[in-house]
């Protein structure tokens, strides 16, 4: 009897350290499940006259993969960084129009310009899925092996490349792929 | 100079709260009655500052006065009257500041109206009453203070959130506050209990209406906050499952189990201790709610104030208040008397199982709220819980609450019989019985038919209680349209809140299962079909309100070539914070809720997302009848003890200082 009604204030205490440790962590940082794992196989269409692409066109080299739509508007805000990191040409970014429909995203590459070496269509969050994507837009940095090594959530800005990601491909080049 | 007066009115209310909690408890140990009696007067000069406070908060929303921090962060000249009223409590400092003001208002009420308690129990309800007070005002005046000043101060605010724009937010938070703090009273009953040691029908009697009348407001609270979101989110649906939302509704949860459970310590002074820890659980869930909202831990769109220091605050109090609860029921609650037994087929037997259900539904919703917190605490995975998990677990645990829920109020106390109790429900069992057969031939779904079918069943029996107590078709009609008047609130209550459900249960199983939308482009002149009724787009026009611009667009619905409704819906544009909200159109009757939202505009069309809800409006009017049944209920004679005493001339709080 004295032992069952100390159960509640033991559960209590469990839910309080539950609740302790969780206040410790921050819910908006959202690590990919993927980091470190190899990009899962996928073979994109193409979204306009040009082609699509799949993982093994990614493979062998430091690669950066862009989730994009023409209906995202911080991927507008995102789009200069990336029209300029492709006309310095440091590391190949290609294009995953995600949720979109083909013409509406052709068109909007059109308007604003093409960053990508290859621009593949996920319509049905196939490829999203699998990588876990949580908005758009979100970047993932690739290795020479195919691993995935970093998740970008939001509009990479200059600031952006210049802290984080540039160090992260200039030191994933210097990898050999096995 | 009135935001320094109000910063005062907390400290002050603070100090006093502080007094509160030590010295009518000390009062009650050395049989002190005039420190027992100092709780009064300190419990409403407690509230009189705190409402102070709150005052001057309200004041320097409506003059705009931005050199107040959260006035010019939550507010704007052009906003509305309302708006910058209601503004008071949209913002984390002053919804504190009200949650404060509610709490002290309770302790108030307990002061002015319970005169006829024994003394020794009242002065340690206020004393706990006032440790909840002073953890709160703490925490207002050192993490959360609203009169903070900015120099030089912004000659325009931010203007509050526009989502929280809408008449919904005048009155949605107070409620459910009413309601979170309401049950601190059976908290504080409670603990009082256990340090007194004992615990008689008097003290159920008056745990009950403070019980019920926080329940009431909680179900009006939880009921406006899902009517709010189905207009204003656009998305038409009436419960996500949403962190927040799951925090209101454990209390809910547990709060209904506890007024079941204080009318069996009221009637046969049994399953003391457990009613006692339902008191400690319901109001530590309001808490662990508050926490939820406060600190930020699990990401929603309520939580509007992402502060690790304000969560640890918090978290303090909350275990500080849990688990002192819970330690003082583990060591007193064994030495409490337990009361006569009962057979499993009773009425008491039949609460008992009501409880059961009723604790595994709040488990349930419990771990599907934290276990994204778990995950990422044990593991390191980001995971959220959805309506899925709810729906799979929550629906079939209301099967047997919502079986039993006819037969327990048909049931002796005691012992009884169960093939009695059958005859008793003869009426309810055989329409039930039809409506479910009818249901599954006309459905051709199951789980639809046994929800309709259940929502038969409640009705009836809740009808079927009536009609024995006025002894319909035994007696003449006249003698039982008199019995009928007579009938005490509580049997009223009881009726129209099971009926409710009832009433409830049937638009929620017609929103799962006859619910349609339909989302198109649609440009003037065009139309989409739902089940019959056409919606046409009439025109898209441009209309300005007082501080946002708008589409506006017409939708004529016609059915079977009449016209069904006209329907206005708008997409608003907010300039100040560069905000979009979706002003749905809804024609809404008993039977069926039109609903129209307009989306982004594309080539000169607009995205239209329609949708047509049977029986929608079913499940707001069984949770207001609900909350009718309980206001009822407190017009019950056996409660009139509080009616009669506020009768007396209330203790002056200069006498007793």
């Amino acid at each position: 009897m004295r032992f069952s009604a100390a159960i509640p204030f033991a559960l209590m205490a469990l839910i309080g350290a539950g609740l302790a440790l969780g206040l410790t962590r921050d819910p908006r940082q959202l690590p990919s499940m993927l980091i470190d794992r190899p990009l899962p196989a996928f073979d994109l269409p193409a979204i306009a006259n040009g082609g699509g692409f799949s993982s093994a066109d990614v493979a062998g080299k430091v690669a950066l993969i862009n989730v994009f739509a023409s209906w995202c508007s911080a991927c507008r805000v995102e789009h200069p960084t990336l029209m300029r990191l492709a006309a310095a040409k440091r590391a190949p970014i290609y294009g995953v129009d995600w949720k979109d429909k083909a013409e509406d995203g052709a068109a909007w590459l059109r308007r604003y310009g093409d960053p990508y070496v290859a621009t593949g269509l996920d319509f049905e969050s196939r490829l999203a899925i699998e990588l876990g994507v949580t908005g758009a837009p979100e970047t993932y940095i690739v290795d020479k092996s195919g691993r995935i090594r970093y998740k970008q959530i939001g509009p990479i800005t200059d600031e952006v490349w210049a802290e984080t990601i540039e160090p992260l491909v200039a030191s994933l080049e210097q990898e050999t792929g096995s | 100079m009135a935001p320094e007066l109000g910063q005062m009115s907390i400290m002050l209310a603070l100090a006093l709260a502080v007094v509160q909690s030590i010295a009518p408890l000390v009062g009650a140990m050395r049989r002190d009655l005039v420190l027992m009696r100092l709780g009064d007067s300190l419990a409403v000069g407690q509230l009189s500052f705190v409402a102070f406070a709150f005052g001057a908060l309200c004041y320097a929303f409506l003059i705009s006065d931005f050199s107040v921090r959260v006035v010019a962060e939550n507010s704007h000249t052009l906003q509305p009257a309302l708006y910058k009223f209601a503004g008071t409590w949209g913002n984390h400092e002053g919804s504190m500041l009200l949650w404060a003001m509610i709490l002290a208002l309770f302790g108030a009420a307990v002061a002015l109206f319970g005169k006829d308690l024994p003394t020794t129990l009242k002065a340690r309800v206020l004393s706990v009453q006032g440790m909840i007070g002073a953890a709160f005002l703490a925490f207002i005046a050192f993490t959360s203070n609203p009169f903070d000043r900015l120099a030089p101060a912004p000659s325009e605010g931010a203007e509050l959130n526009p989502l929280l724009q809408d008449p919904g937010l005048a009155f949605h938070p107070p409620f459910l506050y009413l309601g979170y703090v309401g049950f601190s009273m059976a908290f504080s009953f409670s603990v009082a209990a256990l340090i007194e040691g004992r615990v008689d029908s008097a003290w159920a009697r008056w745990v009950r209406p403070w019980a019920l009348a926080a329940w009431c407001f909680l179900t009006i609270g939880i009921a406006m906050g899902s009517i709010w979101a189905y207009y204003e989110l656009g998305w038409g649906g009436w419960w996500y499952w949403d962190p927040v939302e799951n925090a209101s509704f454990m209390p809910w949860l547990v709060g209904t189990a506890l007024l079941h459970c204080a009318l069996v310590v009221e009637r046969r002074q049994t399953l003391v201790n457990w009613t006692i820890l339902l008191g400690i659980l319901t109001f530590s869930l309001s808490l662990i709610g508050t926490f939820l909202v406060r600190s930020g831990v699990l990401t929603s769109v309520h939580a509007f104030a992402l502060d690790p220091a304000r969560g640890v605050f918090i978290l303090a109090i909350l275990l500080g208040a849990s688990m002192g609860a819970l330690a003082l029921y583990a060591w007193r609650a064994p030495a409490l008397a337990a009361g006569p037994t009962f057979a499993p087929v009773s009425r008491e037997g039949a609460l008992v199982l009501n409880n059961i259900v009723l604790m595994a539904a709040a488990g349930t919703v419990f771990l599907g709220t934290f276990y994204p917190l778990l995950i990422d605490v044990i593991g390191d995975d980001k995971i959220s819980v959805g309506p899925p998990y709810f729906q799979s677990t929550f629906a079939p645990l209301m099967l047997p609450l919502l079986l039993v829920m006819s037969v327990g109020p048909m049931l002796k106390w005691r012992k009884d019989q169960l093939p009695a109790a059958a005859r008793k429900l003869r009426t309810p069992i055989i329409l039930a019985g039809g409506a479910l057969i009818l249901a599954s031939v006309a459905l051709k779904s199951v789980l639809s038919a046994v929800g309709l079918a259940l929502a038969v069943w409640l009705v009836a029996g809740a009808l079927a209680i009536l009609a024995q107590r006025i002894r319909a078709g035994a007696v003449a009609f006249g003698e039982s349209a008199r019995l009928a008047l007579s009938l005490p609130g509580a049997t009223l209550g009881i009726i129209l809140g099971h009926a409710s459900m009832g009433v409830c249960v049937a638009g929620i199983v017609a929103m799962s299962a006859w619910a349609k939308e339909d989302v198109q482009m649609l440009g003037p002149g065009e139309k989409l079909e739902i089940s019959g009724y056409v919606f046409t787009l009439e025109d898209v026009s441009l209309a300005a309100g007082p501080n946002y611009e708008a589409e506006r667009a017409t939708f004529r619905v016609m059915r079977g070539g009449r016209p069904a409704a006209e329907l206005v819906s708008e997409r608003r544009y907010y300039p100040a914070r560069g905000v979009e909200t979706t002003e749905a159109g809804i024609r809404s009757n008993p039977f069926v809720n039109l609903y129209v939202a307009l989306g982004e505009a594309r080539d000169g069309r607009h995205v239209v997302r329609a949708y047509v809800h049977p029986l929608a409006a079913f499940i707001w009017i069984g949770a207001l009848g609900m909350a009718a049944g309980g206001a009822i209920s407190l017009t019950d004679r056996r409660f009139r003890l509080g009616a009669r005493i506020r009768l007396d001339p209330a203790p002056s709080p200069a006498r007793a200082a």
